[in-house]
């Protein structure tokens, strides 16, 4: 009844992980350092077989795995991708992750995939599109999911409510739980000049699983304004480790993901990431 | 439902460089979006030139890279993913690439990035077990002609009448030598989970694709005869064993 032997655990421990990059598969066998769990983007792990999948299913007998998927399009104007849907179901099926999670976003319009996060105008109807694909989604994948908030840069004329009024429905209407990106908290803020910390006050913290962390490249708008946009390519900035303090405190203890996508660095330069994750929870458990 | 921006109009401008980002997306202040929207439209263009440049490392070393990032954007404005799993995009470049007239000189490049696609699709291609190595001798010599093999599914073959798996080798290996003016055919196989390109003799495409099309030893021994004059059985075996290719031979009773 050892709950280490055997990977099914029901949620992702309240302690750091990473975004699992195939360069770091040997350092992080050798020596994981604070890392408790592992995150995966679903669409990467998609083949029939070969190393990936391999590599996947070891690592998921040491780690518990969280499976976040980039590609769905939950937020799209159009019906989900059944194909796509399958083959979540199929790796949801066989991994058996701790957690499964997607974005509030959109990716794909008649049948082009665009390979990004693309933003959302918070009205009724998109509301009820986005709780419809929730809906779609949990049932084919057997379990509760993870919804994302996004980076935005921009705002749409036509919303009707706040993102957070926004995710705070889609949670009740759907059951699903919340992936609270600080970073994207921070950079969304930033970018429409509202406070990061009311938005973290107000956010439905209850409904929150995992909390993303990442860094930022800062720019500016035609305008002169700040623009940060959300590049996963360097170390969390100050601003944002604090925001996950003031984030902690609201929610206690929870699992905290290092995400760095983009010139990653070697293996101890991510380990000290997440031990400094692992510092700033220490704070709230004691 | 408020009126606002469609998600066609959206893709529109995002894949337009030249197009106004759309009325009703701004700034907090209430200007024209802009360079906010231009965030987007570079994250699409980056990452997929991106996700190209690694599918196709020999045809960017060959072009250069600024000629491939711009060859790029009008690639993945031509052709963007038809789905999310990137490990296969690009199977239209080969096609592209004969279209596209600032590449016509570089007779090879489309034969060049089908090798590549082939390369990848062999790496995530389903796992499966070799027979063993002494399988084959251990046939009765009087099976031999009607025996079927089944070949891994991370098999490939590609013929061309470029040099291509030389071009490919100069490009990718240091000290490989350069390549020679003549027509090349190549075998894929992935012993553990590393595709490995080679060489195929005279005969050893029709001779491969026959059995992979489910004909017998013998058969394909005569589609490989038709083809030229002293083909190399032994050779093109050893390929196929060495490169863990055969997962299980059929023989009138038994399968080994």
């Amino acid at each position: 009844m050892r709950d280490n032997a055997n990977h099914t655990p029901e949620s992702l421990p309240p302690g750091p992980g990473v975004g699992y990059k195939p360069q770091h598969y040997s350092d992080i066998l050798a020596d994981p350092g604070p890392v408790r769990w592992l995150e995966i983007h679903a669409e990467n792990y998609m083949g029939d077989g070969g190393r990936p999948l391999a590599q996947l299913r070891h690592l998921s007998e040491r780690f518990p795995i969280s499976v976040h998927g980039v590609g769905l399009s939950i937020g799209g104007e159009g019906r989900l991708d059944p194909e796509h849907l399958a083959r979540l179901a199929h790796l949801v099926g066989w991994l058996r992750p701790a957690s499964f999670s997607e974005h509030l976003a959109w990716s794909t319009h008649e049948g082009a995939f665009l390979n990004d996060l693309l933003p959302l105008p918070y009205t009724r109807a998109t509301l009820a599109r986005v709780c419809d694909h929730i809906d779609e989604l949990q049932e084919a994948i057997g379990r509760r999911m993870l919804l994302e908030n996004p980076s935005t840069y921009l705002a749409f004329a036509e919303s009707e409510m706040s993102e957070t009024d926004f995710l705070r429905e889609v949670a009740r209407r759907t059951g699903c739980g919340l992936l609270l990106d600080v970073n994207n908290v921070f950079v969304s803020a930033t970018n429409q000049q509202t406070d990061p910390r009311a938005c973290i006050d107000d956010f439905p913290i209850g409904a929150v699983g995992e909390i993303h962390l990442g860094g930022y490249d800062e720019d500016a708008d035609d305008e002169g304004a700040p623009l940060l946009i959300d590049s996963h390519g360097r170390e969390i900035a100050d601003p944002v480790w604090a925001l996950l303090d003031h984030t902690l405190a609201r929610s206690g203890p929870l699992p905290v993901l290092i995400e760095w996508d983009n010139d990653v660095p070697e293996w101890p330069v991510l380990a000290g990431e997440a031990a400094r994750a692992a510092k700033h929870l220490e704070k709230v458990a004691a | 439902m408020s009126g606002g921006i469609s998600q066609a109009a959206f893709t529109k401008a995002l894949l337009d460089p030249d197009r106004p980002a759309p009325a009703s997306l701004t700034s907090p202040s209430g200007a024209q979006a802009g360079k906010r929207f231009d965030v987007y439209r570079n994250n699409v263009a980056v990452s997929l030139t991106e996700a190209l440049g690694v599918a196709f490392p020999v045809v960017r070393k060959l072009v250069g890279d600024e000629f491939f990032t711009a060859m790029a954007g009008v690639f993945l404005r031509a052709h963007p993913p038809k789905s999310p799993v990137l490990m296969l995009y690009g199977d239209q470049m080969p096609a592209f690439l004969e279209g596209f007239a600032p590449v016509r000189h570089l007779g090879y490049l489309p034969d060049v990035a089908r090798l590549e696609l082939q390369l990848r699709e062999a790496c995530h291609a389903a796992d499966a077990r070799p027979i063993a190595p002494d399988a084959l001798a251990a046939i009765p010599p009087e099976d031999l002609a009607s025996a079927r093999f089944a070949l891994a599914p991370a098999t490939r073959i590609l013929r061309s009448q470029w040099p291509v798996f030389s071009i490919w080798q100069a490009n990718s290996e240091e000290g490989a030598p350069a390549p020679i003016m003549r027509g090349e055919d190549v075998l894929i196989t992935r012993p553990g989970f590393d595709p490995a390109p080679q060489c195929l003799p005279a005969g050893g495409a029709a001779f491969i694709e026959a059995l992979m099309a489910g004909a017998s030893l013998g058969e394909a021994l005569e589609k490989a005869g038709g083809d030229t004059a002293g083909f190399d059985l032994a050779a093109t075996l050893a390929l196929l064993l060495e490169g863990g290719a055969i997962t299980s031979i059929l023989t009138r009773d038994s399968e080994t």
